[in-house]
């Protein structure tokens, strides 16, 4: 077939500036479903689809990371100037630039496509969020933009695909099949060569009407509320806060649900199926295992709600702002904030978005700590061990102390994570003054089909890692603790005597310290691949171990019963800082470009857990829990 | 003279609301890296831009919102250290 897109298929390069709609364009254009968000760096890396245009043309697009300049600054800002440049090994220079504008901030958006223009590249401008423009009151006149540049102009409007259809026509008109690819030459503006570029975005803003400076809009109303000196860390604390109450208010019913129909489901198979080993692995194994991992996707879900909402109203950049005093005072850039915030949701797109932070002894600093913001994979542990040990009880204020428990164990990753940096930036040469130059993006209410579509994302993320890696794990786990069998006349339950029982026990010595047993100890092992693994192997194991009947689902009671509060505690605070995540470990080997960087985290990980897991163990014994 | 002689302040020292234009953009702080006052002009901070302060931090006042143009940026002290300002005067109504 032709129309498959090959090396030969002309090569479109969506360029901007940061927060204008390129990616929520490419998934139109492509129909792919990049992240898209309200905070200027989203994408760092640059993403390749293709389209057919009306003409029968395939043709390859590339969407790249928002840059302000052709001369990077950042990683991600690298990434785009190296693919303008020709200067990517292994690609091609693009044969086509699509320019995406933002049409309520033309007066910065066009010094960009004046420097673009230098390139000599083919060009189209996409004049991006018409639509909220037009609500502004700016009326732009394209037609005569496109004759002051030089080049097409078309109309878009990044969510809605009407403008699509003529950017389109202008790239099957434009695009030749296989062009003629000219020479680049780059050399950096000089500052009097930025000035008058300026004063020629002056001149055409004055020529089309569009230049105008807002006055009071409504986003200086909310900010003069949100960014309060006083009010505005009232008003994040609040949030925040809320989060963690929703996560487990909201979160009880569909949680015991899923419950239920796992218990009754492996009620059924043990029921039908004839005792054997297939009965065996699936109720202890299978069901045990992933049943109480899945219970966990109410919580994901309201977390990633949230998260969602934050970030596609234009509020994060706030919070980064209400919060650079104290990543300045660790001697964080300001940077940091909003790939720390990506974090918690997982610490490896956060780990990515450092990309956006220019000094690397300041991106090194945030990637080392990144992983000390709670991901979402702790959720599951967290909640199992809250739900069994601290009472649903309300307190002052009617607040439900397991939330306030779960917002502790959030503050206490955030708090290591700012010692840990503070040490890091002390012990390295002084890195001067860090930067922040944020940018502010006008708020909007988030998109409901983007919300959805995300919420629907983290769903097959999840569910596909239960029914992979955690499922596979549990199998492995399985067989484990079940061979080799345990020899005739032996009274223990069977798992004491195979491999992983062996294991265990010698792990238990070394973690009799911080009050984990021999159970937690052989959990802990397959939760080095993925946190929730971990929820899900002591299910097994506890299945295997109990010798009694009609195991399977229960875990909280179980656990409940057999670890006293400092042992819960303890677990607790290994989590907060343990390096239970191969994934996150392989992205810094590759963001970092050495090994070094990904030992010294888990050995620092492993340490502070130990320590903060011993503490925390001996408190609370010493305080009678 | 009706009006005082307008002169130039560090956008740093503008008062949260104060309109003012940016006259010049340098790295004035010794400890700020060269690059700084470079990527300020490419974010727009270029003399003749109209400013705006939309909003300054609890402690020391930083860091500050800044309104350039049609955009808005979190800037730290150092940073809006470098860029100079002449405040407009009030208008009369």
């Amino acid at each position: 077939m032709d129309s498959a897109p090959s090396a030969v298929s002309p090569l479109i390069a969506l360029v901007g500036n940061p927060n204008c709609g390129k990616t929520a364009l490419f998934n139109i254009l492509t129909g792919s479903r990049q992240k898209v968000a309200n905070y200027a760096g989203v994408t760092v890396e640059r993403k390749e689809g293709s389209l057919l245009t009306p003409s029968g043309l395939r043709i390859r697009i590339l969407d790249l990371p928002g840059a302000y300049s052709l001369d990077p600054l950042t990683p991600d800002e690298q990434v785009t100037a190296d693919v303008l440049l020709g200067r990517r090994a292994g690609e091609s220079r693009p044969d086509f630039v699509v320019c995406v504008t933002d049409a309520t901030n033309l007066r910065q958006n066009l010094r960009l496509v004046l420097s673009l223009k230098r390139l000599g590249l083919p060009m189209v401008v996409a004049l991006n969020m018409t639509d909220i423009a037009r609500r502004k009151g700016i009326v732009i006149d394209a037609e005569r933009l496109a004759a002051e540049l030089g080049m097409p102009v078309v109309e878009t409007v990044g969510v809605k695909s009407a403008g699509v259809k003529s950017l389109l026509r202008v790239l099957s008109d434009k695009v030749a099949p296989q062009g003629q690819r000219p020479e680049v030459v780059w050399r950096s503006l000089s500052a009097a060569e930025i000035e008058h570029d300026q004063s020629e975005v002056r001149r055409i803003l004055g020529v089309i009407g569009g230049d105008r400076l807002d006055g009071i809009t409504f986003s200086d109303r909310v900010d003069a509320l949100v960014l309060h000196p006083v009010l505005g860390p009232l008003i994040l604390a609040v949030i925040l806060f809320l989060v963690f109450q929703a996560v487990f208010a909201w979160a009880q019913v569909p949680m015991d649900a899923i419950k239920q129909g796992v218990t009754l489901f492996g009620e059924w198979v043990s029921a039908v199926l004839p005792a054997s080993l297939l009965k065996d692995l699936l109720v202890n194994g299978v069901l045990a295992g992933v049943g109480n991992v899945l219970a966990f996707l109410p919580q994901i879900i309201i977390l990633f709600f949230f998260i969602l909402v934050l970030e596609d109203s234009g509020y994060l950049p706030r919070a980064a702002f209400l919060l650079d005093r104290v990543m300045g005072a660790v001697g964080l850039s300001g940077r940091a904030f909003i790939p720390l915030l990506s974090s918690f949701a997982c610490a490896i797109p956060g780990i990515m978005a450092t990309r956006t932070i220019q000094n690397p002894r300041d991106r090194l600093a945030t990637i080392m700590i990144a992983p000390l913001m709670t991901c979402s994979a702790r959720l599951p542990i967290y909640a199992l061990i809250i739900g069994a040990f601290i009472p649903r009880r309300t307190l002052w204020g009617g607040l439900e102390m397991q939330g306030v428990v779960l917002f502790a164990l959030y503050v206490a990753g955030v708090a290591g994570a700012m010692g840990v940096a503070f040490v890091l930036k002390r012990t390295g040469s002084g890195s001067g003054l860090q930067s922040l130059m944020l940018e502010l993006p006008a708020y909007h209410w988030p998109n409901l089909r983007n919300l959805l579509l995300g919420l629907w994302q983290r769903v097959e993320i999840f569910l596909s890692r239960v029914g992979t890696i955690i499922l596979a794990l549990m199998v492995i786990l399985w067989a484990l603790s079940s061979y080799p069998a345990p020899p005739p006349g032996a009274t223990g339950p069977a798992i004491q005597y195979s491999i992983a029982g062996h294991l265990g026990a010698w792990l238990a010595v070394l973690f009799k310290p911080i009050g984990f047993n021999w159970q937690i100890s052989i959990a802990l092992v397959p939760g080095l691949a993925a946190r929730e693994v971990a929820v899900g192997a002591l299910g097994t194991v506890y299945a295997l171990s109990n010798t009694g009947e009609d195991v399977s689902g229960a875990l909280t009671p179980l656990i409940a019963q057999s670890w006293t509060m400092a042992t819960a505690l303890s677990l607790l605070a290994w989590y907060v800082f343990a390096p239970q995540c191969l994934s996150t470990l392989a992205t810094v080997r590759r963001e970092t470009n050495s090994w070094r960087y990904p030992v010294i985290m888990a050995a620092y990980q492993f340490g502070l857990a130990y320590l903060g897991a011993f503490i925390t163990y001996r408190a609370a014994l010493w305080l009678g829990a | 003279m009706l009006n005082p002689p307008a002169i130039d302040i560090p956008l740093s020292d503008l008062p949260p609301g104060a309109a003012a234009r940016v006259t010049s953009v340098s790295a004035t702080n010794s400890k700020a890296p060269a690059e700084v006052s470079r990527r300020l002009a490419e974010l727009g901070f270029l003399p003749g831009e109209a400013v705006r302060i939309v909003a300054r931090g609890m402690l020391s006042r930083a860091p500050i919102a800044v309104r350039i143009g049609t955009g808005t940026f979190a800037l730290r002290l150092f940073e809006a250290a470098c860029i100079r300002v002449r405040p407009e005067q009030p208008q009369l109504p």
